[in-house]
This record gives C-alpha cells, structure tokens and sequence, in this order.
C-alpha cells in the first residue's frame, strides 16, 4: 500500500515540475505559437536570479535568510519577464509565422545566454540552499512526504491558478486570448496587437522564471538546465493540446504519473523511452493533444 | 467626413479595386452596391487599414490616415463589422462584447453604455455566457453590430450584415442601422448587393463594377430601374 501511495506522490510530483517548465511555454508557444528554443534559459535565468538573491541575504541578511525565496521569486519572474519582452523586441517579432527561422534564432539565443551565464557564474553547478523550515517532511501511514516535493506542488498550482484567473478575468488576459484567437478582428476593435504580443511573451517568460526558482529546491543549477527540461516542456504542451490551460495541467500530471510507474517497473532510460513512444501513439491517435478546442464552427 | 480618394488596392499582384473615390457623411447612410467580386469588401478593408492601399489617400475628418494601422483608426471613431462576423468563437459573448471597449480610450461608464446595447439587441442579454461560437448566425451578426458599437463609432462599416440571416433580424438589424444613423448621427457605410434592402434605409448610394464605381447618387432622387442593369449576374 505504501508502495502504491509513494509512486502515486512520486507521479504527481514529478508532474509538478513538468507543469512548472511547461506553463510558460503553454503561453509562448501555446497560445502564441512561436517555437521558443530559448525557453530552458528563461528558465535557468530564473534559477540563478534565486542564487542571487540568496547570495545577497547571505551577505547583507543572514539573519533573514528563511525568507530569501519569498523575495527571489518575484525577482525570478520579473527578470525572466524583461529579457522575454526584450526578445520579443528585438527577434521574435519578425519571425511571426515562420516557425524554423524562429526556431533556429531562437537556439541561438539559447547558446548565447548559456555563455553569458558561464561567463558570470562560471562553468561548474552551484548551490542554492533550500530554506531551512522546507527541510524534511510530514509523515502520513508511514509514507513521508518531503516539504520541498509538496511546496513544489503548492507553488505551481497557485502559479497556474493565477495565470488562469490572469487569462480569463482580467482585460489584459482578454486582449492576449482576443489577439491569438483573430488578430485581425483584434485589431479592428482597437486593440494594439503588437503590445499585447510584447506582453504575453513576457508573461509565458516570467512564468519560465517561477519554474527556474522552483528547480533550485531540487539540487544544484548550471547553464544547461534549461535544455534538460525544454524537452519535456514542449512534449507536455504538445500532448496536452495547444492553446488550452487544462491540457497542458492534464499532460503534465499525466506524464508524470505514467513514468513513474513504468520507471518503477523497468528502468530510468527505458521508461523514457516508452513514455516517447506512447506519447508518438497517442498523437497518431488524437493529433491536436488531449484537449482539443471544440465549438460551433462559424457559419 | 469619410473621404476615399482615387484609391487602388488589392491583393499581391492583383489589383481589385481601380482609383476608387468616396464620400461618407455624418448621420447619413452610404450603400455600396455590386455583384459579388467587385471589390467591396476590398474597399471597407481599405477604409479600415486591413488593407495598405497601392495608391490614393484615405481621409477622416480631415486627417490623412492612410499608413495608420487599424487599431488607431478604430480609436478616432471607425468601427467595423466584417463579412462572416468574425466573432471570437471560444470566448463567451460578455467577453465579445466587453472587447468593443476597447476602442475607447476615454474613462466611459460601461453599464450605460451596455444599457443601450441591450435595447437595441435584447437576445444578446439572455445569451452573455454562451460562447461566441455557439450562437446561431442572426445572433452572431447582432453581437458583431453590438460589439462595434459599443466603441461608440462616429463612421460604422457594414460589410453585408444581412447576408445569410433569417428575415425577422434582417428587418431589426436594418432598424439598427436607421436608428443609430438618425438619433446617434453617426455616419454608415452599408455594403450590399440587394438593391432593395439598401434603398430601403440608404441615403446616397455607389455601385462598384470591375472595381471602380459605374454610378452614385441620392437614393431620393433615383429610380431602381436605372440602376438595376449593374447588379443583374
């Protein structure tokens, strides 16, 4: 029993972190459908923002430090919002609709902001030092729940909830959903596309940065963490469908939970290969992901 | 206060509409008439800036707007309610219509406004959170009205609103359209290709051939007869 429950956690916990990678990219690439490569180093930029601030309270605050990260995520998302915005500025705006340039452009910053990050913090992984009160966990039936797993869980439902609330609540949600539904009809009601696309961008990178402070809980960070998750991050989109919030959550849980049981019964590489393979199945099957958006065709 | 002047546009290489000139006034309803394929909705695209046109000058209110971009031209007071609708179809229609406000850069007091778009269009009440797409086509074409409106336009372009819609909503929609011409003063340009229904609410009139204008005039002062031979297919 307690077997079942630990993998089932395991599942959802390595759910979470999928969602969290994936979120931002649910934005970009989802909603906006620009083939960021660049996503892993929004991510890692938020990584390092967390360092930083931690570095900061361990020198001018080490009495503090308990609450370094409630003051590195803003910063992560913020940080990591500035350079999207940037990028969409200065490269993504011309690519629109031209989905290889964009991709291969895209790479190219990837490299670029791995160097600089080597090039400031150096080659080597660094630390970031989980907050102490997220040490150890809670023991439920003889299962024991790690605090960092579960904070990890909390956080990304919170960050998805708020982008959701974000989309569908507010009118700049509205404009952004307005813009990648019709951008034509968008334009004729007033709606000045091209800030509305600086902003979203900026929003799907900031959530790339929340995902990068997130990872530092789970061991050391160095320039290449991004590429280890954009992978995975562009698989959950995919398979969740693009454009729908609820499917890129479905997927991300979905993957998680599928390669943990299959890691627990054979092995790392393999259930790797596997889940590819179903996730290959799958999408012969059903090739707009899991949800697909229905309504009543224009007639 | 609409002013097209000599303007030729198209798409790439084909050129659809051939050194056009236009007028549109305040309060007053403009058709324009042609069989299908004779640049019309080419033109509205043109007035709206969807369309950069290759040659000529588009005036509004004395200003020359021909490079700005459809956004802007929105906010001085042009709406627009394309053919098909366009309709945000995953988005519900309390979201189509909240998007109308987008045009107004002003702080303006939604409720009243929205007051008023609801006795003008009372189905759209009943139906704020279905979605968009799930209306049926009459019901889209009154949300697409109510949404350009909501911007309070001073020009509104009508691109064939009747097309393919039960008969009991033509006659509302072209109830609307005398409406807000008459006690709002804002100035329409109707596209149409029944000559009927537009000289039914129209004042002045165009009818487009090949992509230039064949014959124009006061609706008051001309005979349907005269004109009937540039429409028949």
């Amino acid at each position: 029993m307690s077997v079942v429950i630990t993998q089932v956690f395991n599942g959802f916990s390595l759910g979470s972190i999928l969602l969290f990678v994936a979120i931002g990219l649910a934005v970009t690439f989802g909603l906006m459908g620009v083939i960021n490569m660049a996503h892993g180093e929004l991510i890692m930029v938020g990584a390092y923002m967390t360092y930083v601030v931690q570095q900061i309270f361990a020198k001018y605050a080490p009495q503090s430090m308990g609450y370094y990260f409630f003051i590195a995520i803003p910063v992560a998302f913020f940080v990591s919002a500035l350079l999207g915005w940037g990028l969409e500025k200065i490269l993504i705006r011309h690519l629109y609709h031209r989905p290889l340039d964009s991709l291969l452009a895209t790479w190219g910053v990837s490299l670029i902001l791995q160097q600089i990050a080597r090039t400031i913090f150096g080659a080597p992984n660094v630390a970031v030092l989980p907050p102490e009160w997220l040490d150890g966990g809670v023991r439920i039936a003889g299962v024991v729940f790690p605090y960092k797993r579960l904070f990890i869980l909390v956080f990304v439902i919170l960050s998805i909830f708020a982008l959701y609330i974000y989309l569908t609540k507010t009118p700049a949600g509205r404009r952004i959903r307005a813009v990648t539904l019709n951008r034509d009809m968008a334009s004729c009601l007033g709606i000045s596309t091209r800030k509305v696309d600086a902003y979203a961008f900026a929003i799907g990178s900031g959530f790339a940065g929340l995902a990068g402070c997130a990872l530092t809980l789970l061991g050391p960070i160095g320039p290449t963490i991004g590429t280890y998750y954009i992978v995975d991050a562009f698989m959950v989109v995919i398979l969740g469908g693009v454009g729908k919030l609820i499917g890129t959550v479905l997927g991300a849980f979905g993957i998680g939970l599928v390669s943990t049981l299959m890691e627990y019964s054979t092995s790392a590489t393999m259930a790797k290969v596997m889940m590819f393979a179903l996730i290959i199945a799958f999408l012969q099957w059903k090739p707009s992901g899991l949800v697909s958006v229905k309504t009543r065709s224009l007639d | 206060m609409l002013s097209v002047q000599n303007v030729t546009a198209g798409y790439e290489q084909s050129v659809v509409l051939e050194n056009v000139s236009i007028n549109a006034q305040k309060g007053a309803v403009t058709a324009v008439l042609g069989r299908n394929g004779v640049g019309k909705t080419t033109l509205i695209k043109s007035i709206i800036g969807l369309i950069k046109p290759m040659a000529g000058k588009i005036e509004w209110e004395d200003e020359d707007i021909t490079s700005l971009p459809p956004e802007e031209r929105v906010r001085k007071g042009i709406g627009y309610v394309p053919q098909g609708r366009e309709i945000f179809s995953t988005l519900t229609v309390e979201e189509n219509l909240l998007l109308g406000f987008e045009a107004l850069s002003k702080k303006v007091n939604p409720a009243q406004i929205l007051a008023e778009i609801y006795e003008l269009f009372p189905i759209l009440k009943e139906m704020l959170h279905r979605k968009g797409g799930d209306l049926s086509g009459g019901q889209q074409q009154q949300l697409a009205i109510a949404r350009a409106l909501i911007g309070q336009p001073k020009l509104l372009l009508l691109d064939e609103p009747m097309e393919g819609i039960q008969p009991s909503i033509v006659q509302l929609i072209r109830d609307v359209i005398v409406k807000i011409a008459k006690e709002k003063m804002v100035g329409i340009v109707l596209v149409e290709h029944s000559l009927d229904l537009a000289f039914s609410c129209a004042d002045y009139f165009y009818i487009f051939d090949r992509g230039t204008v064949v014959a124009q005039g006061r609706v008051s002062e001309t005979n349907m007869n005269d004109i009937q031979q540039f429409l028949t297919v």
